[in-house]
């Protein structure tokens, strides 16, 4: 009785715990046209995902910066990150940038993800993708063919 | 020919592994000697081949043979020995077959070293492990087979994910494959059992050195892959809760309360219905954690190159044994003769609060991988769970583990004195207590989790090394008695001894590497400066080189400390040429108490080069303490004891306390 007691507290605390960690502990993941729809505050965290806008890569003055946009094809966000970009970072490819809004509407990331595959497209992204009905990357080639920017 | 050979061979086993999963089992049921016994021929023969296929798919890779697909896609006639080899478990395709290979040769080991076992239940063994091996070669042969040949054959390989070409990864999938596949023969002996509707403590005997050696190689496989991701992601983080680790944290959370509530079930003849529901719960978890890794439901910073119709094919297998399982369970555990109940202080009482706290863990971290998952397919979004939310559920739990993983081991079996314990433990309490204190005084930020760490990381070493000490009464004795009775202390009770202390050397590690981790990301030109923890880098200049199947820019930096140069680093940016591909290679120089972590980044086109410097106090902590544990469970896995196959003492030594681990 003594431990199922025991068993019974833990797993109610861990309850608790579980509840109290997804309210901070979870993040959303959203295209550039998704945040300006849902219109997602300045501050909040959440991942932000879409390809590097071609040519909108540059360093900026301190040296290791970088700003470049993310785009869905219907809309771009710009992003800056300091520290040293992942070697599958390339302009045209899918990214996932963690990290918030600023005031000015700049996307700040902590974390840039590349997977280790030089195809990198988070399934969350293509799936977003697809329900925009901007997916055209069937055999490769340029994601937007109409590139915006 | 050799990959006809391999193809061949494979359906051989598959076959023979179909008459493994039939034969003994009949011969278990009909009490028929021969037929339980073909099955131990059976399980060599079946290794035997898949061996053979693996020889041959090993063959192809080694010689370049490139008219086989697979070898195509992974390999390169560039690259070296080592990695052509390794190239056969770096794919999805060679990676099940080494996969089986793993599988069948435990399959074999209990055919050979399971003398001791009772001839009904091995044969029933035997029978559970064939039918496992029947589904997953089932799987190689219908969904991914690593034989298959390409026509016209092309001139060279597309080579090996560049990513992969590290000696930490080479010998990562064989290492946690033997913990994962390690757990199929606990999970065979728990559905035997239960077929046979008997289990007694012989049970718990026969079983505890599989799960030992399984979660042994486990947390040597888990640790190598997060060093690898240490080194290599040039991140300077070493685990990310991604999807991915967790599938292997999980079996690893809940192989470690199996392997104590088989000691229970051993001592004290209790705790067997729950023994054998964590059995089957340990290789549920490890076929889940195949099924995420294979399938890409969930995304993760490291996969495989996945496939829905593999993904559902081995849910399928999922699917089939957990649900047969657990149907089996709920069928037959009722009818399992319970134990004795017993007084919640005291050794027992103590190692079901070790269960109850690592499977609620494993609960957490379960809920979070899947979360998400749950929440997109009823649309409500796609989330990702991250770090906060396993910091925030599986430390706290992890808190009053350590607590009490000091206490246990003084506690005697049946009826123990708290207090009187606790006496005897004032000392490492306070030195605990006023390193957390000490903590708190100096340092301010994070000073919480920073205090509790290395409080917690303090009483968990004091604790193991204080209660060997009193055993062989160190300083209460002649130092020849002390010695005499370490080297008669049972291996299984040194082993414990280590592995309990290895993981407050772990948590030491975590935590201080957390808090105290420094870094400075600029850019640096030849000639520039930077302080770091004490060290001045400075930065000689950059050059190309060429280097086997890669050319790079290497950078060159000069450590050093009060004035003097300690040490040259040389941190990379791959090419690798087949491939096209770059890669980051971190330059670190460490002692045993910190690591000096170097990235060169791009250059910013103004003679600068991005740089990303990290100090990681006492972050080789982490593994040290990994490779401590996996001594530990092989320390005790010597124990005479344990020994599949030595036959049993009639007399036990008698020892001063009761001195199971």
């Amino acid at each position: 009785m003594t431990f199922l007691a025991v068993g019974l507290c833990l797993l109610g605390m861990a309850v608790a715990l579980v509840l109290a960690a997804l309210d901070d502990g979870v993040t959303f993941f959203y295209t550039p046209s998704k945040v300006a729809t849902e219109a997602v505050p300045a501050g909040q965290p959440f991942r932000l995902g879409g390809l590097v806008e071609t040519g909108s890569r540059k360093t900026l003055d301190d040296g290791v910066s970088v700003a470049f946009r993310v785009t869905d094809c219907i809309r771009s966000l710009s992003v800056v990150y300091k520290g040293v970009l992942p070697d599958l970072f390339r302009e045209g490819q899918g990214v996932v940038a963690i990290g918030r809004l600023e005031e000015s509407g700049t996307f700040r990331a902590d974390t840039i993800l590349a997977k280790h595959d030089e195809n990198y497209m988070p399934k969350d992204l293509a799936d977003q993708l697809k329900e925009q009905g901007q997916w055209h990357r069937d055999g490769g080639g340029e994601p937007c063919p109409e590139a915006k920017s | 020919m050799s990959a006809e050979i391999g193809h061949f061979a494979l359906i051989v086993a598959a076959i023979l592994a179909l008459g493994q999963s039939v034969f003994p089992m009949a011969g278990a049921a009909r009490r028929h000697g021969a037929l339980m016994s073909l099955g131990n021929t059976l399980a060599t023969g079946q290794f035997v081949f898949v061996l053979i296929a693996f020889g041959a798919l090993t063959w192809a890779f080694v010689t370049s043979d490139f008219s086989v697909a697979n070898v195509v896609q992974n390999s390169h006639s560039g690259k070296p020995l080592l990695y052509k080899i390794t190239g056969v478990w770096g794919n999805h395709e060679g990676s099940m077959v080494l996969w089986c290979l793993i599988l069948s040769l435990f399959g074999a080991c209990v055919a050979w070293f399971g003398g001791n076992v009772a001839p009904g239940l091995r044969a029933r063994v035997i029978a559970v492990q064939g039918l496992i091996g029947l589904a997953f070669l089932a799987f190689i042969l219908l969904t991914s087979n690593p034989f298959d040949r390409v026509n016209p054959m092309p001139p060279d390989g597309r080579g090996l994910n560049p990513i992969l070409q590290d000696p930490g990864l080479a010998f990562h999938p064989p290492l946690l494959y033997l913990g994962y596949v390690g757990f199929s023969v606990t999970f065979s002996f728990a559905i035997a059992a239960l077929l046979e509707g008997r289990v007694d403590a012989a049970w718990g005997r026969w079983v505890r050195p599989w799960a030992l050696a399984a979660w042994s190689f486990l947390t040597l496989g888990i640790g190598l892959g997060s060093w690898w991701a240490y080194y290599e992601l040039g991140w300077g983080g070493f685990w990310f809760w991604d999807p991915v680790e967790n599938a292997s944290f999980m079996p690893w959370l809940v192989g470690t309360a199996l392997l104590h509530s088989a000691i229970v079930a051993e001592k004290r003849d209790a705790l067997k219905s729950w023994s054998i529901l964590l059995a089957i719960l340990t290789f549920s978890l490890s076929l889940l954690g195949t099924f995420l890794v294979r399938s890409g439901v969930l995304t993760s910073v490291h996969t495989f190159a996945t496939d829905p119709e593999r993904g559902l094919f081995i849910l399928a297998i999922l699917a089939v044994t957990v649900g047969g399982a657990l149907l089996l369970y709920a069928w037959r555990a009722p009818t399992l003769k319970g134990g004795g109940l017993f007084r919640p202080i005291s050794r027992e009482g103590a190692l079901i609060l070790n269960n109850l706290l690592m499977t609620v863990a494993a609960l957490t971290v379960l809920f979070g991988t899947l979360y998400p998952l749950v929440v997109d397919t009823f649309g409500l979004g796609k989330i990702s769970v991250g770090p906060p939310y396993f910091n925030a559920t599986f430390l706290p739990l992890m808190a009053p583990m350590i607590l009490a993983m000091g206490i246990a081991p003084f506690l005697p079996w049946k009826r123990a004195d708290l207090i009187g314990v606790l006496d005897r433990l004032k000392l490492i309490a306070g030195v605990a207590i006023a390193l957390a204190a000490a903590v708190v005084f100096i340092e301010d930020r994070h000073s919480f989790a920073a205090a509790l760490g290395l409080g917690l990381a303090a009483w968990l070493i004091g604790a193991a090394g204080w209660e060997t000490a009193g055993r062989i009464r160190l300083f209460h004795a002649p130092p020849g008695e002390s010695l005499r009775r370490a080297s008669a202390m049972p291996r299984s009770a040194w082993g414990m001894t280590i592995a309990h202390a290895a993981a407050g050397v772990v948590v030491a590690g975590i935590t201080v590497s957390g808090v105290w981790q420094t870094e400075v990301i600029r850019t640096m030109k030849p000639g520039d400066r930077a302080d770091l923890a004490g060290y001045t880098i400075g930065f000689a200049g950059v050059r190309e080189v060429t280097v086997g199947n890669y050319r790079a820019r290497r950078g060159h930096f000069i450590v050093s400390e009060g004035g003097v140069a300690v040490d040259a680093l040389w941190p990379e940016k791959r090419l690798y040429l087949p491939q096209r591909v770059p890669t980051t290679e971190a330059a670190i120089r460490t002692t045993l108490f910190s690591d000096l972590y170097v990235v060169l980044g791009d250059p910013d086109g103004k003679g600068g080069h991005a740089v990303r410097l990290y100090h990681n106090p006492l972050v080789p902590w982490i593994w040290i303490g990994a490779v401590l544990m996996f001594l530990g469970g092989m320390i005790s896995l010597t124990d005479r004891r344990h020994r599949v196959g030595a036959p049993r003492r009639s007399a036990r030594p008698a020892s001063p306390r009761p001195s199971e681990a």
